[in-house]
């Protein structure tokens, strides 16, 4: 099948969802520049023009406000944080009135179908404003969907379902991504909302993952096949809603669970993920669950502190190992360079 | 007509409040409806109108329904949001009448929004956005006219100058000799004052900036004085209940204003109605209103099961 990277899959889906539906437009800080959020709307500015693809001033909430008027007539706006923790100046609209909408007016004020892509950045200097994940709060709503593409195929798959979903959905893009190649049907092929994949199958232990924390669990996967553990890995691919079956099916199988998350542990998604396997797979795990996140702080600047800051495919392989009962030393170098060179 | 509409239903809600069967933070209206009535008047049933927490004169006004505004607050499965939304989250997309919010300002730019699709589409419809004076402290506010302005969008931005926000008045807002008028113009946003409790003057204003929104001129902000005769929420009067925030003269000085008997007056000045026909059609007004609201309270509950409908 043909090959794209992730940022070339983001933009051939928003190119096929304002192709098949004359209603979706995209909107945001820096939609229409050249460098148009990593090449994602470049394609889409040139095929639909700034009547569709258009900028906006820095105003995070009353933008997700006039999305979701915009939506309640029929529009299907796709709104663009280039940070995504700039969002958090939106969660009055997203989390007060569109998560809410369909319900509290008793399905009599019809839907607010309203897509918000947000970025996630991560290392070369992010720093505490710069890096955040909000899968955990947005996910905390009913009336939200939250999606977490850790795939080319996926994040353009997403994308699709989110623009004929009957909600509000956020998508949180991780830049660590962009770059990464997989297959990706040319067709408008939609990934199902609420459905989590199992990339890779294996019977000892269990890796339920999130986001670039997928690809990460991946590669440990691989080092763990080296020392004859067979990690199976579950990418979440949706947070709200959640795919219990599958968690639970892949928790049953192993008896082990590691869940490995983009943000902190405190009420966070890999103690939600952890709960669900204790309270409904209880007696078929071997091993108490584990859970994964970024140390329990703001995230540094300093490259020192980032590297251990951030959990990587080695924190991964290690503590798997350690759940089996092997030795965790065994581990080898296997984190991938960081090829980010800013400047941003 | 609409005027006596809105005020007997209101005056109704405030009657029967302390029955504890109507368990929802009600802000009641009673002094303010020629803002609502004169903005309706010059609107289109598509237009696209939005509201706040003190929202039932605007739903009334566009034609919303008083048995289905009676029944959401009763909780019954009849309101106009089934039981899910209660007094400040009301809707009636049949008569315009989108959506209703607690939140200050949150519809201001969810209305904003609505008149972004309009011109988007290339249709002559307006959106209206009514909010109080003390969602113009809120951030955004700013956001939406903004925004409004840059895309001369078509949307009406109607602010109910009542004075007070709960209980904080406008000296602890406002820097003394604020002009919220001067402050949208200052965004490129053409604005005007009305005195909020004369309803052919509300009306004529709205019709003004309706206009202008067709003929794709861009958003108007018009600024309605007005007062508001209940407590902030709930159905007492203030001076009863010993809030010394305002006081019984400058209430009964507003009374002197009261938009209905203002309404009264003109049309017998212009002998399309005496008073004799007023009382008359008032009284039935008012009981077709109990009736209703009699009505609203037998309505079935929402079923148990249903919880989870629209989620």
């Amino acid at each position: 099948m043909r090959r794209l990277k992730y940022h070339q899959a983001i933009s051939e889906g928003t190119v096929q969802a304002m192709e098949r539906d004359d209603n979706v437009f995209c909107a945001g800080i820096a939609v229409d520049y050249p460098s148009g959020i990593f090449g994602t709307t470049a394609e889409a500015l040139e095929r639909f023009g700034k009547a569709r693809v258009f900028d906006t001033p820095a105003m995070e909430n009353a933008f997700t406000g006039i999305c979701i008027g915009a939506a309640a007539m029929g529009k299907r706006p796709i709104m663009v944080h280039p940070r995504n923790d700039f969002m958090f100046l939106a969660f009055d609209q997203l989390i007060n009135l569109a998560a809410k909408w369909r319900y509290m007016y008793g399905g009599n004020a019809g839907s607010v179908p309203v897509v918000v892509r947000a970025v996630i950045g991560r290392g070369w200097g992010q720093g505490a404003t710069h890096s955040q994940s909000l899968q955990a709060p947005l996910a905390h709503f009913p009336g939200m969907t939250v999606l977490m593409p850790a795939t080319p195929r996926d994040a353009k798959g997403l994308l699709l379902s989110a623009c004929r979903h009957d909600g509000p959905v956020v998508i949180l893009e991780h830049r660590a991504l962009y770059g990464v190649e997989g297959e990706v049907p040319e067709e408008p092929a939609e990934t199902p909302i609420g459905s989590a994949a199992v990339p890779r199958e294996g019977r000892d232990v269990t890796i339920v993952a999130t986001s670039v924390m997928t690809q990460e669990a991946l590669s440990a996967a691989e080092e763990l096949d080296r020392h004859g553990v067979a990690a199976e890995v579950v990418d979440l691919r949706t947070i709200r809603p959640l795919d219990e079956e599958t968690i639970l099916a892949s928790a049953r199988k192993t008896g082990r669970v590691i869940v490995a998350d983009t943000s902190w542990e405190l009420c966070g998604v890999a103690s939600e993920v952890a709960a669900l396997c204790v309270e409904k797979a209880f007696h078929h795990l071997k091993a108490p669950v584990r859970r994964l996140a970024p140390a329990d702080c703001p995230a540094p600047v300093s490259l020192s502190l980032e590297r251990v800051f951030y959990p990587r495919a080695s924190t991964i392989a290690r503590l798997a190992l350690h759940v089996v009962g092997a030795n965790p030393e065994l581990v080898g170098e296997i984190d991938k360079e960081d090829t980010f060179k800013g400047p941003y | 007509m609409a005027l006596l509409r809105v005020r007997h239903t209101e005056e109704t809600i405030a009657a029967r409040y302390c029955a504890q069967e109507m368990r929802t933070p009600t802000h009641l209206g009673t002094g303010q409806e020629a803002v609502a009535v004169g903005v309706a008047t010059a609107l289109r049933k598509d237009d696209a109108v939005y509201s706040h927490h003190r929202c039932h004169n605007h739903y009334l006004a566009c034609g919303g329904s008083v048995y289905r505004l009676a029944a959401e607050l009763y909780g019954r499965v009849d309101g106009c949001s089934r039981g899910r939304g209660g007094s400040v989250h009301l809707t009636d997309r049949d008569n315009g009448f989108i959506a209703s919010s607690a939140i200050l300002g949150e519809t201001v730019a969810v209305a904003t929004g609505s008149a972004l699709a309009f011109k988007m589409d290339g249709q002559d419809r307006v959106a209206v956005s009514f909010f109080g004076e003390a969602a113009c402290e809120e951030g955004i506010f700013y956001e939406s006219l903004n925004y409004a302005a840059i895309n001369a969008l078509p949307i009406i931005y109607i602010c109910e100058n009542n004075l007070y926000s709960t209980e904080s008045p406008l000296a602890v807002r406002q820097p003394a000799g604020t002009e919220l008028c001067a402050r949208a113009q200052s965004f490129m946003v053409a604005a005007e004052k009305v005195d909020g409790n004369d309803v052919a003057a509300v009306y004529l204003a709205a019709r003004r900036a309706v206009a202008r929104a067709r003929a794709g001129q861009g958003p108007s902000f018009v600024e309605c004085f007005t007062y508001r005769w209940r407590e902030h929420v709930g159905p007492q009067f203030d001076h009863e209940v010993g809030r010394s925030y305002r006081g019984k003269a400058e209430f009964d000085a507003w009374m002197e204003r009261c938009p209905v008997k203002r309404s009264a007056a003109r049309l017998a000045e212009m002998g399309l109605a005496g008073a004799d026909e007023l009382a008359t059609r008032s009284g039935e007004v008012e009981r077709e209103i109990a009736e209703i609201f009699d009505r609203a309270r037998k309505a079935p509950w929402p079923e148990p099961e249903s919880l989870f409908d629209h989620a």
